[in-house]
């Protein structure tokens, strides 16, 4: 025993000489020190980090039977859940994978927005954050053409042409991305590139920055205090452990009740009633033929309802174009979070109970949006949207007023608890 | 393109609108179909050989697949429900033409595969169970559950021929027929249990047809998530375990 530990630690040292393993091992996981008062908010990272490594995975084998063909890509999807071994199971864990994503990105992003985690000096980390936020929406929606079933083909078409809402270029611009007048075999082999090389390499690259920048400036916790600024005897923060052993272990209960969750849905509702898996997408994809209700998948929603929640020309820009600037300024606003927050406190914990109305208020509006983007608009729907779109700016272009306003409670030094 | 976008968004009304009115249509059946149910679909195997793989394919179903998972000889698979190829490992395909479909019915008979997944089993149920006797159509029947329907009633000879009685009603001012109820103008070689029986043997049928890895992905979720809870105990005792000395 003592023979082989000596060998293992030899070749340990050995490898230390030429690469820096313990170096990295201990700055990132065996001496990173974390604040010892996370909760629930603070599993949903390692959850997407997981997510993203089933995605990978599965997506690899998907690629080995799947066929980019507008001829062949439909029957090659019920190949793989027929007659390749086990093909149905990877297949339904990338479907439920691609929306888990969702699930945990937006979850993972209030906690940020809770706790003020884009706060100073956190700015980078919520950047890099949105640019992966913004690279999965890419991702998932590329992928989502891949089936080529109707919902794929005529979804794919609806986000396209919104870009010909852009003055001059517009047309040419959507053009551009289809490689074709609409969309087709060649937009489906470009999107297949972009969905399995380009997005992927960028998203595990953009994690790596998103975990090296954390790790430079230690992470947030439900406090919003720095446990930097209390040091013990030994130089490390009093109110941190080190991420290794006592996080790993705790991840790894919180990671098994999330699979379990996971395995409910892949193995018992798949589709989830139409949320996940789409009726029309079982239908192939048929460019004479349009469906009669088109919707994006659930987690593009709440921005779908802002596009479609601009109906009025104004300003010499018709209704269409206002809906495309909204609906991007929609997604991009939250990038200003940290300037916009001009509140002292970081977690909602020490703010007054004016910010936690707005946010409060806000939330509610996005999941409306969200709702009423999966539905066919009628008048009174439409007006909710409006309604809802307003308050969803407001909350943005309001902040610096009302984080300032708010009574805001004096924070500990050291964490509660 | 912008006309394209705003043809999309109007879709998105006009949709509502066949919504409501369609509100008052007739209700759909329940299909109730049960996949532990193997006799059942071995039977709606047989319908489906004998009435639909004339004119529908189900090209991403193999018989041999079929005969394994409803426990079917191959033999008896070949000899009595194989009749557009002898190789077992062939899928369930047709021998017309989409091109020629086209011109004898107006539109190609989709492909079955996954049509419970795109309809969903209560509608082919309904669907099934929806004729009855329309002069005006050259078929010379119609759908209930789906209105100038191309297909014409293929299972006639077991249903018989339905005749729908409609009703004028008022509502909000408009005059419209509304669906009341069949009345049975030539009764067919099963009674009316037994044809229901049979158009569910069917759609059981498909429901398989459309995902066979349905039959086995229960009881496998099952025992993944059983695996799960006991790692789960494990591994809450190790956290536990752990973080006993943080305070």
């Amino acid at each position: 025993m003592n023979a082989i530990a000596r060998q293992l630690s030899g070749l340990r040292d050995w490898v230390d000489e030429r690469f820096p393993l313990t170096t990295l091992w201990n700055d990132h996981l065996g001496q990173y020190y974390a604040p010892k008062n996370f909760n629930f908010w603070y599993y949903f990272g390692f959850f997407a980090l997981v997510t993203l490594v089933i995605q990978i995975l599965t997506g690899i084998w998907l690629v080995m039977n799947y066929k980019p063909d507008g001829a062949t890509a439909f029957a090659s999807v019920e190949y793989i859940m027929r007659d390749v071994e086990w093909g149905w199971l990877i297949r339904y864990m990338h479907s439920t994978g691609a929306s888990a994503f969702f699930i945990v990105i937006y979850l993972h992003m209030f906690r940020g927005i809770m706790y003020g985690s884009y706060k100073q000096p956190r700015e980078l980390i919520w950047i890099l954050g949105m640019l992966l936020y913004l690279a999965l929406m890419a991702e998932a929606f590329m992928g989502y053409l891949l089936p080529w079933g109707q919902m794929s083909f005529w979804g794919a078409q609806v986000i396209i042409s919104l870009f010909g809402a852009i003055p001059m270029i517009g047309e040419t611009l959507t053009e551009w991305i289809r490689g074709d007048y609409v969309v087709s075999d060649i937009t489906l082999n470009r999107f297949f590139s972009l969905h399995v090389i380009a997005l992927p390499f960028a998203i595990a690259g953009l994690v790596l920055l998103h975990i090296i920048a954390l790790h430079e400036v230690g992470s947030n916790n439900p406090d919003g205090v720095e446990i930097k600024k209390v040091k013990g005897e030994d130089g490390h923060p009093v109110d941190g452990i080190p991420f290794h052993p006592y996080y790993s272990v705790k991840d790894f209960a919180g990671i098994i009740v999330f699979l379990m969750l996971f395995s409910a849905v892949v193995f018992f509702a798949p589709e989830m009633g139409g949320y996940f898996l789409e009726a029309n997408n079982f239908i192939p994809a048929n460019p004479m033929q349009t469906p009669l209700h088109i919707a994006p998948v659930w987690y593009f929603t709440p921005y779908y309802s802002i596009l479609r929640a601009n109906t009025v020309n104004f300003f010499f820009i018709d209704a269409k174009l206002w809906g495309v600037i909204f609906m991007g300024l929609g997604v991009m606003a939250f990038f200003f979070l940290p300037w916009l927050d001009r509140s002292p406190v970081k977690s909602i914990r020490y703010r007054g109970g004016l910010y936690k109305t707005v946010l409060g208020i806000f939330v509610v509006c996005f999941l409306i949006l969200g709702y009423l983007g999966l539905l066919p608009p009628t008048e009174n729907r439409t007006l909710a949207a409006q309604i809802c779109t307003v308050i969803y700016f407001l909350f943005f272009l309001l902040m610096p007023i009302y984080t300032k306003l708010d009574k805001t409670k004096p924070v500990p030094d050291r964490v509660t608890k | 393109m912008r006309t394209l976008l705003i043809a999309i968004l109007l879709c998105g009304v006009s949709a509502t609108a066949t919504a409501e009115s369609g509100r008052g249509g007739p209700k759909m059946l329940n299909a109730n179909v049960d996949l532990g149910n193997t006799e059942s679909m071995q039977r709606g195997a047989k319908l489906f050989v004998n009435y639909c793989v004339s004119c529908h394919s189900a090209n991403f179903m193999r018989y041999g697949r079929v005969a394994a998972d409803l426990g079917i000889p191959d033999d008896v698979m070949k000899a009595n429900m194989m009749f557009t190829t002898d190789k077992i490992g062939d899928p369930m395909a047709i021998a017309m033409k989409p091109e020629d479909a086209e011109a004898w019915f107006g539109v190609a008979p989709p492909d079955l595969s996954v049509v419970a997944r795109s309809r969903g089993a209560d509608w082919l149920y309904s669907f099934l169970n929806g004729f009855y006797v329309d002069s005006h159509k050259p078929t010379g029947v119609n759908n209930i559950h789906f209105p100038n329907t191309a297909m014409p009633h293929v299972l006639w000879e077991l249903q018989g021929l339905n005749r729908a009685v409609f009703e004028t009603e008022t509502l909000h001012g408009v005059e419209s027929q509304v669906f009341k109820r069949f009345e049975t103008e030539r009764p067919g070689t099963l009674d009316e249990a037994q044809y229901l029986k049979a158009t569910r043997d069917l759609v059981n049928f498909l429901v398989y047809v459309g995902e066979p890895a349905k039959l086995v992905r229960y009881a496998l979720g099952v025992k993944v998530i059983a695996f799960l809870i006991v790692l789960w105990i494990v591994a809450y005792a190790l956290k536990r375990e752990y973080w006993k000395d943080v305070h």
